[in-house]
């Protein structure tokens, strides 16, 4: 098997600089890469664009960049729960690109797929269709969106195998497949790293093929945005 | 009197039938699953990921690795299913997903509806709800009839930035049960006690009053 394994995040981030387009995936704060955004933290990247579906919080996830003013744009679909990031939006510091959630799924797979553009219905008739070339299909009016062209994929996994095979857990797969591959380099962080053949290949969400750099993270910390329970 | 949160929650969950797949909205949406009638079949999708989502986990089991859109901690039910954001939309956009329930800060009589950004003041996202909008067919809106200055939400032209034209086929208020039907609102039900004159001075959009409006049943 091929052997996607890097010794560590440094090593897994080889190559990061000034003004590139990262993916990271994530939704909230479930499925984040936590040790690749430590990373480029310290590394102190500066005028990134971030393709993310959220900004984090103000002290964690995406919330870290947008302290150190690493990052010029951000492109997501939502971004409520962090006051910093609504700050830098206001006050014109940060340019900021919300676009539709599933635009955003799309425009990822379609550049994993190489599929350069696609019509959709989201968005027509408002400001997110404004300058975008429309047409009619069945009836409907959609609008032509075209696939992402990002540097980096920082994708995370539950398990991951050498060869770049990654399996995901509960609601943390959310962008991450769609992620992986869509960069042109692609880097996976995993819980829990194990030989090739390990994994049973039938349970295999992604394929090592669209997985450039595998490194298992030293310490996940998950945290819980909005931690509801019921009473026993 | 002016139905509570949660009676707009419970007066929607009469329209989830058997067998639907339903996405609920952040907010009064959210409530309409503590509603629906324990005899019947529903699915829940939740667009990060997950259909067949269950009520909150337990103290002390709650897993960050299983959460709704909202964020909220969730539990799987038995016999759901987890997916990646790409193919959740395609259930979405696909129309696969039955009913769509969600709310809105305006809806205009020709079934426009606003609830995503108020220029200069709160800008954050529309998340999946532009999607939702655009693809689905059964679109009901939960939604307060007034703003807090007592101004009506139900508009002949929304005033705010648009989640969607042409797509809101039934809102659920406090005040009322209305249908959207050719570029014009139509009152369905009344809330217990509220008058169809209320009803129609808290309405600015067209309203259509066709014979004796009933209350909604509980």
């Amino acid at each position: 098997m091929i052997d996607k394994t890097v010794a560590n995040v440094t090593e897994a981030c080889k190559g990061v600089s000034d003004g590139m387009t990262f993916m990271l995936g994530g939704f909230g704060l479930c499925g984040i890469p936590e040790n690749a955004i430590a990373q480029l933290v310290k590394l102190n990247v500066k005028n990134v664009t971030c393709i993310a579906n959220n900004a984090g919080v103000d002290d964690f996830g995406l919330g870290l960049l947008l302290q150190k003013h690493q990052i010029k744009k951000m492109i997501s679909s939502y971004v409520g729960e962090n006051a910093e990031f609504e700050r830098q939006m206001l006050s014109g510091e940060l340019e900021v690109d919300l676009i539709p959630q599933g635009t955003l799924a799309q425009r990822c797979q379609s550049a994993k797929a190489g599929i350069p553009a696609f019509y959709t219905p989201a968005g027509y008739g408002t400001e997110v269709g404004e300058g975008k070339e429309s047409r009619e299909f069945n009836g409907k009016m959609h609008l032509l969106e075209h696939a992402f062209k990002a540097d980096f994929a920082f994708v995370k996994a539950w398990k991951g195998d050498t060869a770049g095979n990654l399996i995901f857990k509960g609601t943390a797969r959310n962008f991450n497949p769609n992620m992986a591959g869509a960069a042109k380099i692609t880097v996976a962080e995993v819980e829990e790293l194990v030989p090739a053949g390990t994994l049973d290949p039938n349970d295999i969400h992604v394929p090592g093929i669209f997985v450039q750099r595998i490194f298992q993270g030293e310490v996940y910390e998950k945290r819980i945005e909005q931690l509801t329970v019921r009473k026993k | 009197m002016a139905l509570s949160k949660e009676q707009i929650a419970q007066r929607i969950a009469q329209e989830v039938k058997n067998g639907y797949y339903v996405n609920l909205g952040i907010g009064i949406p959210t409530l309409v699953a503590n509603f629906v009638r324990n005899d019947i079949e529903v699915e829940f999708q939740s667009e990060n990921g997950i259909l067949g989502m269950g009520p909150f986990p337990f103290e002390g089991e709650e897993d960050p690795d299983l959460i709704n859109a909202g964020k909220q901690t969730i539990t799987a039910l038995k016999g759901a299913s987890l997916f990646d954001s790409a193919t959740s939309f395609a259930m979405i956009r696909g129309q696969h997903v039955d009913l769509t329930i969600l709310g809105a800060m305006e809806v205009s009589q020709n079934g426009d509806i606003a609830n995503w950004k108020i220029p200069g003041k709160m800008v954050k996202g529309m998340g999946g709800a532009m999607d939702l909008v655009a693809s689905a067919e059964n679109i009901i809106v939960a939604m307060m009839h007034t703003n807090r200055a007592g101004e009506s939400k139900l508009l002949k032209t929304c005033s705010l930035p648009l989640t969607g034209v042409n797509c809101v086929k039934k809102i659920v208020s406090n005040l009322a049960v209305i249908e959207v039907i050719g570029g014009k609102f139509k009152l369905i039900e009344r809330a217990p006690g509220v008058s169809v004159s209320e009803i129609e001075a808290a309405t600015e959009g067209d309203l259509i009053i066709e014979g004796k409006i009933p209350e909604m049943k509980f």
